[in-house]
């Protein structure tokens, strides 16, 4: 960020330096003015980290894109980050299956604001031609989406342009977390046949368990909405998962 | 399946028949599939002992358990009543190169059999999963409890009156649940243990699968390993297409190496329908097979590595797999899931320069081999992280249900490709690569030098690539060409038939298996007549691996169990299917 001339940003306009006495000028490029969200929306559309929750044959074009052909890192993606607590892009690459979603949702949870969420391939997005017995149909049941890649699996150009359409979203300041996951599918509860809820929707915990806890309220830009804020860390885990954190 | 021939080669039949008499009776059995003997439950486990012990038998390699639920099958082979579960033992004899297939039934009302987990231990998670998704329990299995579904899950997915689409909901409870105590020798010490849950989401792991470990320090004291987290109802999924739709779904068993599973699934059905394939065909597939055996190895090394801090070869391993991807996206415009074998040969032919193509691929593939080769084979660190940690000794090899390389690397030197030639291997000259530490390094060793000679069968078939026709002419399974579709009432015929009501396997039961990159890929069908495949089980070789996971890392290191996971080469599409 030494070189300042460089920088194009957007309502980004130089202006004759007021500078105190005694500093030297150089010529009307040591500062510029902008709105301060709109640079911080620049800097995270630049420096995605990505957490690849790749489980299945999409990830293995996610490994692709990563690697040295098509390299991601063009793009300033390419720090990827097992750690969901480092990383705020969640890369969904792969089917996610019933007994997968609730590790989906609470990696979700895991990863600080702002975060975003591109969804890859076909299966994440809709379930993909799996419409059976075990898949989620469409990660959107679980965590709000905010880019959809196509393809089975899609390929890496493919993914590299869902990056730089969310790179686009970010800078313009829109964030899926206005957006609820959708409950369309209903699903199954137990042995009665007429007990159904709305697929996982806000609950993948249901509601009153010991560890279920609620979404956050989805509102706000992401410097008003501070991490962890309302209620819903509390409780978490519960004594059963002590330890295995 | 034109001729029935009784099963030829049971040496140990007329043992057989004065120990057990009429409750193990040789069956009659087309000559493409394996032999086969039915078993009364109440004599299962006996004869499963004299089939391990007895000198004339010596079925060392339990492989498969297919389960069948005969609810909906019509025909001569639709269940008696009191039979409707069939459940079918794959093994396999080293010794004399032999499969063999035990058949035994289980009635409608509550299903039970005598669990093998005693004789071979490899057949515990298949028997879990037997139950899982079929609903047979195994009297005497020290753990049956669900496998490849949720706890949340009611009843059991692969029944004939289960619809396809019906989900339960998994709660954060139930994929929490394990019960590690039952398991760990030494209750006492539970207050100085710690208890470490690694995966589901892992970047070891590889995305989808999962052990608990309980450890003292760093040392792994119990263990217990997870998988399901992938399970994508491959074979519902099949029963609900035509033989052909399955096609793209064997695609994505093994995700690394995806022709060879397609090439496998497409020769399973034509040996059914009794097709024989044109030359140029088998040349082609043997080509692509080899590529992407290759291919595998090269992610399971790459990715390996990279667990364990070599990054760089990541690089080079990657690099050959994308101009790999170059010559399968010319053959079949897709990078990685090819769908490029149909039952009858091939979707389309190969490009033209495809013959040069190979030839430039085997040069490049060569220069990364030797890359990965210099930075690691001498490399000290690699040695010390690899050398003496996760040994699987022959025997336990063996009882675990061991196939592909890392059998090898425990030093019996089983290879489909050898052993049961298909395609074009009994053609070319290869060399089988074993090594007898049955340690990390011997596996690394196998799969390098595997590679090295997957480039050797290349280069020999593509020097007498034949031309010719990739497809068979038989209409009533291939699409007749366009020309005669439009121009013929004939081809108009074919075409709708094939598309509309799928190709008319005839009714039978077949395992047919070949060598994936990880070992015995194994696909048992069971035909009704229709279009559709009554009940496609698959052999998947990561399974036996997988299971017995936890018995290898334990007493080990919390880091040589990520070596290990990694020379295992566990790949999830396949393993939960
Ligand atoms: S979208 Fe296709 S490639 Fe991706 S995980 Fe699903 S089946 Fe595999």
């Amino acid at each position: 960020m030494s070189d300042k001339k460089s920088l194009t940003l957007p309502n980004a306009a130089p202006i004759a330096p007021p500078l105190a006495p005694g500093v030297p000028s150089t010529a009307g490029a040591d500062f510029l003015t902008t709105r301060l969200d709109q640079l911080v929306q620049w800097a995270h559309a630049n420096s995605l980290w990505p957490m690849p929750f790749g489980t299945a044959c999409c990830a293995i074009e996610f490994m692709s894109t990563v690697s040295s052909h098509y390299d991601l890192a063009r793009f300033g993606a390419e720090v990827v980050r097992f750690s969901p607590r480092q990383s705020d892009l969640l890369l969904v690459a792969g089917t996610v299956t019933d007994k997968m979603a609730p590790v989906l949702r609470k990696i979700y949870d895991q990863m600080p604001e702002p975060k975003w969420v591109i969804s890859m391939g076909v299966c994440a997005c809709t379930g993909g031609f799996y419409r059976a017995y075990h898949v989620v149909q469409g990660i959107d049941e679980i965590v709000p989406v905010d880019v959809y890649v196509a393809g089975c699996p899609p390929t890496p150009e493919n993914l590299i342009h869902g990056v730089m359409l969310l790179q686009e979203k970010i800078k313009s300041g829109e964030l899926a977390r206005h957006r609820e996951a959708k409950t369309l599918v209903p699903i199954r509860v137990g042995e009665d046949p007429a007990a159904f809820l709305p697929a996982y929707s806000t609950s993948v915990m249901a509601p009153g368990r010991p560890g279920g806890h609620e979404l956050p309220e989805m509102k706000g830009t992401a410097e008003q909405d501070a991490p962890g804020r309302g209620g819903w860390t509390g409780g978490r885990s519960g004594g059963r998962s002590g330890g295995r954190e | 399946m034109s001729t029935t021939t009784p099963s030829p080669t049971l040496a140990f039949a007329p043992l057989l028949e004065r120990k057990f008499g009429e409750k193990a009776a040789p069956e009659a059995r087309p000559a493409a599939d394996v032999p086969t003997i039915a078993v009364d439950a109440s004599a299962l486990h006996d004869v499963a002992l004299f089939l391990r012990d007895d000198p004339s038998a010596r079925f060392d390699l339990f492989l498969d358990l297919a389960a069948v639920d005969r609810l909906k099958l019509a025909g001569p082979a639709s269940y008696r009543a009191g039979e409707r579960f069939a459940a079918n033992y794959l093994l396999y004899s080293t010794e004399r190169n032999e499969h063999l297939r035990v058949r035994t039934t289980a009635p409608a009302a509550d299903p039970k059999l005598p669990t093998l987990t005693d004789v071979w231990w490899g057949a515990n998670w298949f028997e879990r999963e037997a139950w899982d998704l079929m609903g047979i329990t195994f009297e005497g299995h020290p753990n049956l409890k669900r496998l490849l579904t949720h706890n949340g899950f009611v009843g059991h997915a692969l029944r004939k009156d289960y619809e396809a689409g019906q989900r339960w909901l998994c709660t954060e409870e139930d994929v929490l649940q394990t019960d590690l105590a039952a398991q760990t020798e030494t209750p006492e010490d539970v207050f100085e243990t710690l208890t470490l849950n690694f995966g589901p989401s892992h970047p070891s792991t590889h995305g989808t699968l999962r052990v608990v470990m309980r450890c003292d320090g760093e040392t792994i004291v119990a263990a217990e390993s997870e998988c399901g987290y992938l399970h994508r109802c491959f074979e519902k999924m099949s029963e609900t297409h035509t033989y052909q739709q399955v096609i793209p779904y064997t695609d994505r068993l093994n995700y690394c190496s995806p022709m060879i599973n397609g090439s496998g699934y497409a020769r399973a059905v034509e040996s059914m329908l009794g097709v024989e394939i044109p030359e140029r065909a088998r040349a082609v597939r043997t080509v692509l097979a080899e590529f992407s055996r290759l291919m595998d190895h090269m992610v399971c090394l790459g990715a390996n590595l990279v667990d364990i801090g070599a990054l760089t070869n990541f690089w080079y391993a990657f690099q050959a797999r994308e101009e790999i991807y170059s010559l399968l996206e010319a053959c079949c415009g897709a990078r990685l899931t090819s769908s490029y074998a149909r039952i009858g040969g091939l979707s389309n032919d190969v490009p033209e320069n495809f013959v040069e193509w190979c030839r430039r691929l085997v040069k490049l593939c060569h220069n990364q081999i030797r890359e990965v080769d210099g930075l690691i084979t001498k490399n000290r660190i690699a040695q010390k992280r690899f050398r003496d940690t996760g040994v699987v000794t022959k025997e336990q090899a063996l009882a675990w249900g061991f196939t592909g390389p890392c059998l090898r690397a425990s030093g019996v030197a089983y290879d489909v490709r050898k052993d049961a030639p298909y395609d074009w291997y009994d053609r070319v000259d290869f060399d089988v690569p074993i090594a007898t530490e049955g340690d990390n390094f011997a596996r690394y060793l196998v799969r390098m030098e595997e590679m090295r000679q997957s480039l050797r069968i290349v280069e020999q078939v593509v020097a007498k690539l034949p031309n010719g026709p990739v497809n068979s002419d038989d209409y009533r399974v291939v699409l007749p060409p366009k020309e005669m579709v439009y121009n013929e009432m004939e081809g108009l015929i074919y075409h709708f038939k094939v598309v509309f009501e799928g190709i008319p396997v005839p009714a039978g039961e077949i395992y047919s298996y070949t060598e994936g990159a990880n070992g015995e890929l194994g696909y048992h069908i069971v035909s009704d007549g229709t279009g559709r495949p009554y009940r496609v089980k698959v052999r998947p070789p990561c399974f036996p691996l997988f299971a017995s996971f936890e018995k290898i890392i334990r007493g080990g290191m919390v880091s040589d169990a990520v070596a290990t996971l990694g020379t295992l080469n566990i790949i999830a599409g396949e393993l939960d299917r």
